[in-house]
């Protein structure tokens, strides 16, 4: 069984070990690390938002959502770039992550696509991404909002 | 890590290495080769269209020739590709310092429906100062992929918008316009920057 705690601990650790994001609540299994995403111009163009997602868990945990005030239709995307080097992007679907696996959305992987802003994102400011797990948990993390050519977290 | 590794092993690599090259030229340049379609662009000199830079100056491919390219595809709505190949680019001309400086690099939209001139040059003015943004009318923008055997495609999202697939390789052309090479996507940057100094280099010795 998973317990749903709220983990001030957890953030608290998580802020001490030098990684950029604390985990606000969530399954306790759950981290989210190197939380980044890019400035937009303007509200016309949909975001992007990147992280690994590690389950330290002893159960599989899987990823059916997103939720964030920042955009009316958040969604987890998957570009794949093909033989002929066409790239496209399509909704990824439910993301099951084994236990002491992780998942990264990575440009030119999995992102976390942001459409419909509901305003712009701005460099230097943060938003809360909450992600949905299929048992009801949920994990909310602050994605710090970098330059729009920043390369990843470290940018 | 993993490309190290195969750095790592030496002669049998090498062999190895020189198989695959002769496996690929046979089955691209070769006469195992697929006969009416190749994926290479045709040279620069070959190519015919008029299209607008993002400081409104007319350009062609012309504008292109005496100098090496460095030429892509995309769009300023594009979440993912553009941006991160657009700071993958900057990376590499960082790299490459002054080498560069005697470069062009287009950034040509597949997207002309959104991006004006006006568009492109916000957008380009977040990237390295050397990225040029093309746009253009449809039928132009169409002439150039043709050039470049390049594809892209316009595809309605559930958000009620559009987005565009779309060749996501770097093409490298010589300053006299012969095609070099392309950067795939997410190459790393240990071949993408000697990628660059071939199509850099050719132009000298085209011109001596
Ligand atoms: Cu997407």
């Amino acid at each position: 069984m998973k317990k749903y705690i709220l983990t001030s601990t957890l953030a608290a650790l998580l802020t001490l070990g030098g990684l950029s994001v604390p985990a606000l609540a969530g399954p306790e299994d759950v981290v989210v690390e190197n939380a980044w995403s890019r400035a937009s111009i303007g509200m016309n163009r949909p975001g992007a938002a990147y992280m690994t997602i590690r389950n330290t868990g002893d159960e599989p945990v899987t990823l059916i959502g997103l939720t964030t005030p920042l955009a009316m239709m958040p969604e987890i995307h998957e570009t794949k770039t093909n033989a002929e080097g066409v790239s496209s992007m399509t909704p990824a679907g439910e993301i099951a992550i084994a236990p002491g696996e992780s998942v990264a959305l990575e440009s030119g992987g999995l992102h976390a696509m942001l459409m419909r802003l509901q305003e712009p994102m701005t460099e230097g400011d943060t938003f809360p991404l909450t992600l949905l797990f299929d048992d009801g948990g949920e994990v909310t993390v602050e994605v710090p909002i970098l330059g729009i050519a920043a390369r990843g977290p470290d940018d | 890590m993993r490309r190290r590794a195969i750095l790592g092993y030496g002669a049998p690599g090498v062999g190895a290495v020189a198989l695959m090259l002769f496996v690929g030229w046979w089955q691209v340049d070769g006469p195992g080769g697929p006969e009416p379609i190749g994926q290479r662009p045709v040279a620069l000199t070959a190519m015919d269209f008029r299209l607008t830079d993002h400081e409104g100056n007319a350009v062609g491919p012309e504008t292109l020739i005496g100098r090496p390219t460095m030429a892509f595809f995309g769009f300023t709505y594009c979440p993912d590709v553009c941006p991160t190949t657009l700071s993958d680019i900057s990376g590499w001309l960082d790299d490459l310092g002054d080498e560069a400086d005697e470069m062009n690099v287009v950034f040509i939209t597949v997207d002309p429906e959104r991006d004006t001139v006006e568009t492109m040059a916000e957008y380009v003015g977040y990237f390295h100062p050397a990225i040029r943004g093309w746009t253009g009318p449809e039928e132009q923008i169409a002439r150039v992929a043709d050039g470049f055997h390049a594809t892209y495609e316009r595809v309605p999202t559930e958000s009620g918008d559009y987005t565009m697939n779309h060749s996501a390789s770097v093409f490298l052309f010589a300053a006299s316009g012969r095609f070099v090479t392309m950067i795939d996507y997410h190459e790393p940057r240990e071949f993408a920057v000697p990628k660059i100094r071939r199509a850099l280099e050719e132009e000298t010795e085209g011109a001596t």
